[in-house]
């Protein structure tokens, strides 16, 4: 009997670990950045040219720095939700607009409205490495001492502004 | 006549896909320096592109790829070792972009799993061997030569 058992047992372990691979999002590399010191940066912002932002800036507060670009198209999806969280939340969302170019980028805000505070302008893309950003959109949150203290990978869903965004920022806030 | 012909055809042919191949390859900024260039490309092909993850920064024609090449040339131009910038990758990236990761705990399954297995295998072929040994011949269908048909009539 157990001579039969025996690879049943085997193809079943390895069905168990087949269907944990599948429920796993290969897209989804855990970032190493993960409560180290946000990257620090210093670039022109999208709306004035003159005018440059730094990280230093925003030390002190909880914040949000949200990737994206008008050429992508999972941006558009997740888009209205950030508009509609920023008016109902009291965290401050900055954009990285990411390798855009200003007068697509504007317009897309224009017409698509704007949930950030300010949005960065990384033309070259440089900011986007450091931060180890490779499918826009993402979002970090970044607490008052400048930590990176959660990453999402993707556009943001309801779901997982409910289940995994809202609370890391409530317990931030404590 | 024809033999020439079809030598032209096939000498076409050939060229036609050496073209292909050139042009397959990623249109890199001339190169001030192939020796540097040279270099970068063998730091790339050690590194994953993460947007297409099965292809290496040297062959990825995604954006990001192209921009880390440029990375890569940077700081090798800045007089940065190969190893400095392979831990300027993980530091960003972690260890998913190296495509030799690193043995430590995380990886550690990763790296002796294959041997493991193989011991394992080994060992059940010796149990088996060893518990085939202990039989008796009864055990086992005789053996007829290969050349005696066993359906063959007895004559």
């Amino acid at each position: 009997m157990s001579r039969y058992l025996w690879p049943l047992g085997l193809f079943l372990v390895l069905v168990g670990f087949l269907a944990v691979g599948l429920g796993l999002d290969p897209r989804e590399v855990p970032s190493p950045l993960i409560n180290k010191p946000a990257p620090a940066f210093k670039a022109p912002t999208l709306h004035e040219a003159g005018k440059v932002i730094a990280k230093q800036d925003l030390a002190g507060k909880v914040w949000i720095l949200n990737v994206w670009a008008s050429w992508c198209g999972a941006c558009r999806d997740e888009h209205p939700i950030l508009v509609e969280f920023a008016k109902r939340s009291q965290v401050p969302i900055y954009g990285l607009n990411y390798k855009d170019q200003r007068a697509d980028g504007l317009g897309w805000l224009q017409k698509m409205g704007n949930p950030y505070v300010e949005s960065v302008f990384d033309a070259d893309g440089r900011i986007g490495i450091d931060y180890g950003v490779y499918g826009v959109p993402e979002t970090f949150i970044i607490d008052g001492a400048g930590v990176i203290r959660y990453k999402h990978i993707g556009p943001i869903t309801p779901e997982s502004l409910r289940t995994k965004i809202e609370p890391v920022l409530r317990q931030l806030h404590g | 006549m024809a033999k020439p012909r079809l030598m032209q055809a096939l000498m076409a042919l050939l060229l036609a896909a050496c073209a292909l191949c050139a042009a397959a390859k990623d249109a890199a900024p001339v190169a001030a320096n192939p020796q540097l260039e040279a270099r970068m490309m063998a730091l790339a092909t050690e590194l994953r592109c993460l947007v297409c993850q099965n292809q290496t920064i040297a062959d990825s024609h995604a954006d990001l790829a192209v921009d880390l090449r440029q990375q890569i040339r940077e700081m090798l131009e800045k007089g940065m070792s190969e190893d400095q910038i392979r831990s300027y990758m993980t530091d960003r990236y972690g260890d998913f972009v190296l495509y030799k990761p690193p043995f430590k705990p995380a990886t550690a399954l990763l790296w002796v799993g294959p041997a493991i297995l193989l011991v394992c295998a080994l060992l059940a072929l010796f149990v088996v061997l060893r518990r085939r040994q202990a039989l008796g011949d009864d055990a086992f269908d005789p053996e007829t030569p290969d050349d005696v048909d066993p359906h063959a009539p007895a004559r």
